[in-house]
């Protein structure tokens, strides 16, 4: 299976990192990232305190929009091209599809967030030490954050104006990593870090079956 | 080739609200070719995709043994890359000793899956379900969008499949010019 799997997950990862077919890449949802973090500050003023205080908070924000954008390049065009049916009739089960597509996601998205962050943190006027909480908060979010995205993705595969949808539905179930990841980082918020942990687990648990049912689903 | 073979029984197939077909059985073993016939809508894609196991039916059973490859509309090859990658991409996973049958791709192979024709993508799709290593051919309407010369080749290449142990199910509307097909009309089994 593991043999299987493999050349799947280097094609998820070159696809999703790279782009093609109208799939826009990892640099379209870091560029937004990034572009967040720039436009606040115009929005607001350049008062530094002001900023630290509200920047960790844009990064989380800028964070959630930036996972929303490649939804619908994430499992649709796949669906749609007739792999899934392809892996399906060789024995390969969605969930471990979409467990190696929520691991190539993250590779595309979370990471390059977290190497993005310090260069958000310089535009917001963050000190080392939140850097530190964000970039901490980022690496136990960004895995359920790929993995709702993962899930949304594969329900909204297959419907007219999925990609609208999407966004939608993606949001309310990001909301928990996001104020446990912007909680994080109030005095005494360490404790963010462990419900933030444990609601990226929890999605992480659930994205593989909650989508493999989905995609299954949308062959009737 | 492993031993292969499928026995439908009784299927019937909905969709929406129509029934389109029932009480269609069949079955088909290694060296057997089953052509499916039947005008536009008869539910000939259906019932391969029930035979391939990838929508239930609405009633009936399908046993299957030995690996399956299937070839309908939607390619499975990647547009972007170059026909060699993205067949190559599928021998990866199915480490298969390809079968040696020739569908013309030799010139096409660094041409990207998306500018090919309509009869060379038709030619792709059944190069990949050749190489799949597979024994039970499920192919829908493989003959359309192929020329003459390609369409008379495509049935040498089943034909040599079947010789070697392998056995087809084809949907096609056309006539095929290949011989000792079971042939099995869709009309007879509407409502």
């Amino acid at each position: 299976m593991i043999r299987k799997l493999w050349p799947i997950f280097t094609r998820d990862l070159a696809l999703l990192t790279r782009g093609a077919q109208g799939r826009g890449g990892a640099v379209l949802p870091l560029l937004f990232f990034l572009a967040v973090a720039m436009l606040f500050p115009f929005a607001v003023g350049p008062d530094a305190r002001l900023l630290a205080r509200t920047g960790a908070g844009v990064i989380w924000v800028a964070a959630l929009l930036a996972a929303i954008l490649p939804l619908d390049r994430l499992v649709e065009p796949d669906v749609e091209a007739g792999l899934f049916d392809q892996w399906a009739l060789r024995g390969i089960s969605e969930e471990a599809l979409l467990a190696v597509r929520v691991l190539a996601h993250w590779l595309s998205f979370g990471v390059p967030l977290m190497l993005a962050a310090p260069l958000s943190a310089g535009l917001l006027s963050l000190d080392a030490q939140q850097l530190w909480m964000v970039e901490l908060g980022l690496l136990l979010g960004t895995p359920g954050l790929a993995a709702i995205g993962v899930t949304i993705a594969a329900l909204t595969a297959g419907m007219r104006a999925g990609a609208a949808l999407g966004g939608l539905l993606a949001i309310p179930m990001a909301v928990p990593l996001l104020i446990f990841g912007a909680g994080s980082l109030q005095p005494d918020g360490e404790g963010g870090l462990a419900l933030l942990a444990a609601c990226s687990l929890v999605a992480l648990a659930v994205a593989p079956f909650a989508g493999g049912a989905a995609i299954r689903a949308g062959r009737e | 080739m492993q031993e292969c073979g499928l026995v439908a029984t009784d299927i019937a197939c909905r969709r929406g609200d129509r029934i389109l077909f029932r009480g269609l059985s069949l079955s088909v073993r290694s060296g057997g070719i089953v052509h499916l016939a039947g005008p536009n809508g008869i539910g000939k894609s259906s019932l391969i995709r029930i035979l391939a196991g990838l929508l239930r039916p609405y009633a009936g059973t399908v046993e299957r043994t030995g690996g399956i490859a299937l070839a309908d509309e939607r390619l499975a090859l990647d547009g972007h890359q170059p026909l060699a990658q993205a067949l190559a991409f599928w021998q990866r996973i199915d480490r298969a000793e390809p079968e040696q049958a020739d569908f013309g791709l030799a010139d096409l192979l660094d041409v990207p899956v998306r500018y090919l024709s309509t009869g060379q993508r038709k030619r792709a799709a059944l190069a990949r379900v050749a190489a799949s290593g597979a024994p039970l051919w499920l192919l829908d309407e493989p003959l359309n969008g192929l020329d003459t010369y390609w369409s008379s080749k495509a049935q040498v290449a089943i034909a040599a499949h079947c010789r070697a142990g392998g056995a087809v199910v084809i949907a096609s509307h056309q006539p095929l010019a290949l011989e000792a097909v079971h042939e099995i009309k869709l009309l007879d089994f509407q409502l």
